[in-house]
């Protein structure tokens, strides 16, 4: 490709409509406190695994609910627990962490 | 003339002789059956121990010390166990001094294994001699102390408050028949031997009814029913045997041996997790230790009921009650059997399939080697304390006060130790965490690792290879400093419990050193349960599903039995027993290392 010097950002518009929510709401009805999260972020600050991956509960529970991937934010999750320490809303995220793992389907997914 | 049945024989044996070859039949077959299922090195290593007189000699010591005598539950508790040992002990001894007593009077008769079971109904006179009439004492002796056992056993089975027995377990039906073949074997061989007494002899328990009823009713004396009943009886119990939880019976004379030989829970199901589980004699004592079971719902997920739905082969159930546990130890410690409950909920969340399992091979630790290395010491603090920064401020002002040159190695972020994972049952995670952790520290150059957490502490003492480095829990090392004068303790006038951390306790036997810190540094009173029957603080991060609303009970039961003595405040070792007893703690919670600090002086 030529180099302009400049490029353009891939668009960033969601279309809720198109969206897989599959795997989200085989979530929700596994673990049905993955609807309390109010998006605070206390995990995603204390969160071990974040400068490796970018793992963040809040961006996960974000991004299933507009069909995005979220195996590489998943991937070096260690499970120590810290999110769920600090969740004001009470989520046992590790709990959410390891559901969301085990109904993991890459072929579902893009 | 003391054989009295020419033939040696009467039908009423038929029943007892039936059940016998159908329970030595199972027996054989299920412990091949466990043989085939233990790995080769196992089985190998199994039959050298057995061989092994030093391993040998401890088998019988544990078999009879624990199956016989119940050694531990005398030390728990003195009625339970005069209950269990009475009937277990005296039933062992009516069935050595039958033996002996054909062996003695009738041993043409030995090879016939009902003989010594109904020996009263087959000899006549036999205690005309000293001898005999020493040996039917000691039978009516054993027998009477059998029947106070199930004098007892029927009073707990309708009043287990009585027993200090807040709560234990519902019968399964199988589980009734066999408990009430059991209570009616013993009344009914009294009342046989009574009825027979005039002809064979009796001692003080049988031979005074024998002579009244000889008075009353000559010779019509309803001998046979007895006889008939007490041998069906003994075959209805011996028949149920292997499905109910009578099977503790034979199964825990294989546990102790398995243990004994070193043999580890490899397999979920088979192998020793199924003996384990099969030794379980549904007793109950784990409802009452365990931390969960203050609220009503969870007592259904104590490890009594994790071994009946594991025969049961109950598979949902199995995985509620495997995730739901704090993992915290203390039903393993009550236990009389010693069944791991821990060990086998971790076995069973071992074997869940994951969609997506955890890699970190993409993270680069070359950073953390090289900002671990250039000094003896290496601290690491671990995720919780990373919550508490309280624990880890005092730790660095200690460092500074007693002159120790140490390096932080998870200051900006870092690894798990791998502790969460493995209780997760996610073992090969947790392998690749280890081995980057270990070399950090194994580059680091390092003699001394200092943990804050227990958690870690654990991890590190029992899946980390590092040799030449000493692992030490920050209690230990704090300890040490102040021994050797490095450190300066005043005394303060706080009065202080300590919480014993389960992974600390219980996990790692470290009970002492952190006692003495508050006991230097402070005033010490204790807690209503101390060190191994300390309850959870609810925090564990072995429980997989506990909700928060749920640890809130967990934790406030905990925090009462803290307060019994009225403290001022509460000392712990652990940052995640801080910050769990901190949410709701009317007294202020501090870790030992903070008391250190404040009542420190470094040597000038
Ligand atoms: S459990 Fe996983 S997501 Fe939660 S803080 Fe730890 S590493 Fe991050
Ligand atoms: S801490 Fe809890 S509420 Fe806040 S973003 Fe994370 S999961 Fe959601
Ligand atoms: S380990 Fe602790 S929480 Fe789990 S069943 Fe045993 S006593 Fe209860």
């Amino acid at each position: 490709m030529i180099d302009f010097g400049f490029k353009i950002n891939p668009s960033s518009t969601l279309d809720l409509d198109k969206a897989d929510l599959t795997l989200y709401n085989k979530l929700v009805r596994m673990e049905p406190e993955a609807r309390m999260c109010m998006a605070c972020g206390s995990c995603s600050a204390t969160c071990m695994s974040a400068e490796y991956s970018g793992m963040s509960v809040r961006k996960v529970l974000l991004a299933l609910q507009r069909g995005k991937d979220v195996s590489m934010m998943l991937s070096n999750c260690m499970l120590c627990g810290k999110c769920t320490m600090v969740c004001p809303r009470g989520i046992n995220t590790r709990h959410l962490i390891l559901s969301l793992c085990r109904i993991y389907d890459k072929e579902g997914l893009k | 003339m003391i054989d009295r049945i020419a033939s040696g024989f009467h039908p009423f044996v038929i029943p007892f002789v039936f059940g016998m070859v159908f329970v030595i039949g199972w027996c054989i077959l299920a412990l091949v059956r466990i043989l085939f299922q233990l790995t080769h090195q196992d089985r190998l290593a199994f039959f050298k121990s057995l061989v092994n007189p030093k391993t040998a000699l401890r088998n019988i010591k544990d078999i009879f010390a624990n199956c016989l005598l119940h050694v531990k539950l005398w030390k728990r508790n003195k009625l339970l166990g005069y209950m269990h040992s009475s009937i277990a002990f005296g039933w062992f001894m009516l069935i050595v001094l039958g033996h002996l007593e054909v062996f003695i009077y009738v041993p043409h008769r030995i090879n016939l294994f009902y003989y010594p079971i109904f020996f009263n109904y087959f000899v006549s006179e036999a205690d005309a001699t000293i001898g005999g009439s020493l040996l039917f004492f000691l039978m009516d002796f054993f027998l009477l102390m059998v029947l106070s056992g199930i004098v007892l056993a029927m009073v707990k089975r309708f009043r287990s408050m009585l027993f200090g027995m807040r709560r234990t377990t519902r019968p399964a039906f199988l589980d009734r028949i066999g408990l009430w073949a059991l209570w009616m074997i013993f009344p009914l061989r009294w009342i046989a031997e009574t009825f027979t007494a005039h002809i064979s002899g009796g001692s003080f328990l049988t031979a005074p009814m024998s002579h009244l009823l000889v008075r009353v009713l000559g010779d019509n004396i309803p001998v046979m029913p007895f006889w008939w009943a007490y041998s069906i009886a003994l075959c209805v119990f011996i028949c149920v045997l292997p499905f109910t939880r009578y099977r503790h019976i034979p199964a825990e004379m294989l546990l102790i041996p398995r243990r004994n030989a070193g043999l580890k829970i490899r397999n979920a199901r088979k192998g020793l997790a199924k003996v384990e589980v099969f030794s379980c004699p549904n007793c109950g004592v784990c409802i009452d230790a365990c931390p969960m079971s203050v609220k009503k719902a969870n007592i259904k997920d104590c490890t009594v009921y994790l071994n009946r739905q594991i025969r049961r082969g109950n598979e949902k159930r199995i995985e509620q009650i495997s995730d739901k546990c704090l993992l915290c130890g203390k039903c393993e410690a009550v236990c009389q059997v010693g069944v791991q409950g821990p060990t086998i909920r971790v076995a069973q969340r071992s074997i869940r399939k994951y969609g997506l399992s955890q890699d970190y091979s993409n993270i680069d630790i070359q950073p953390l080697v090289d900002a671990a290395k250039g000094s003896k010491v290496v601290y690491f603090a671990g995720c919780m304390t990373k919550l508490t920064p309280r624990i880890s401020t005092a730790m660095e002002s200690l460092f500074k006060k007693a002159g120790v040159e140490y390096v932080w190695m998870d200051r900006d972020g870092g690894l798990c130790c791998g502790r969460p994972m493995l209780t997760a049952g996610r073992l090969e995670q947790a392998g690749q965490m280890i081995a980057m952790n270990e070399r950090i520290i194994k580059e680091s150059g390092a003699g001394t690792l200092v943990l804050s957490c227990p958690i870690c502490y654990k991890m590190f003492k029992e899946h980390y290879n590092l040799p030449g480095v000493k692992i030490v829990h920050h209690t230990e090392y704090l300890e040490e400093l102040v021994r050797s004068g490095v450190l300066k303790l005043e005394k303060g006038d706080t009065f202080y419990v300590y919480h014993d951390p389960c992974e600390l306790g219980r996990g790692s036997g470290i009970y002492e050193a952190p006692r003495k810190l508050v006991g230097q540094a402070a005033m010490i009173v204790d807690a209503g349960h101390t060190r191994e029957e300390r309850s959870c603080g609810g925090g564990s991060l072995g429980s997989l599903t506990l909700s928060f609303a749920q640890r809130e009970a967990i934790t406030k039961a905990s925090l009462a039995d803290l307060g019994v003595n009225h403290p001022d405040a509460i000392a712990t070792a652990c940052p995640l027993c801080l910050a769990t007893f901190s949410r709701y703690s009317s007294r202020p919670v501090r870790d030992i290392a903070e008391i250190v600090d404040i009542q420190s002086n470094g040597s000038e």
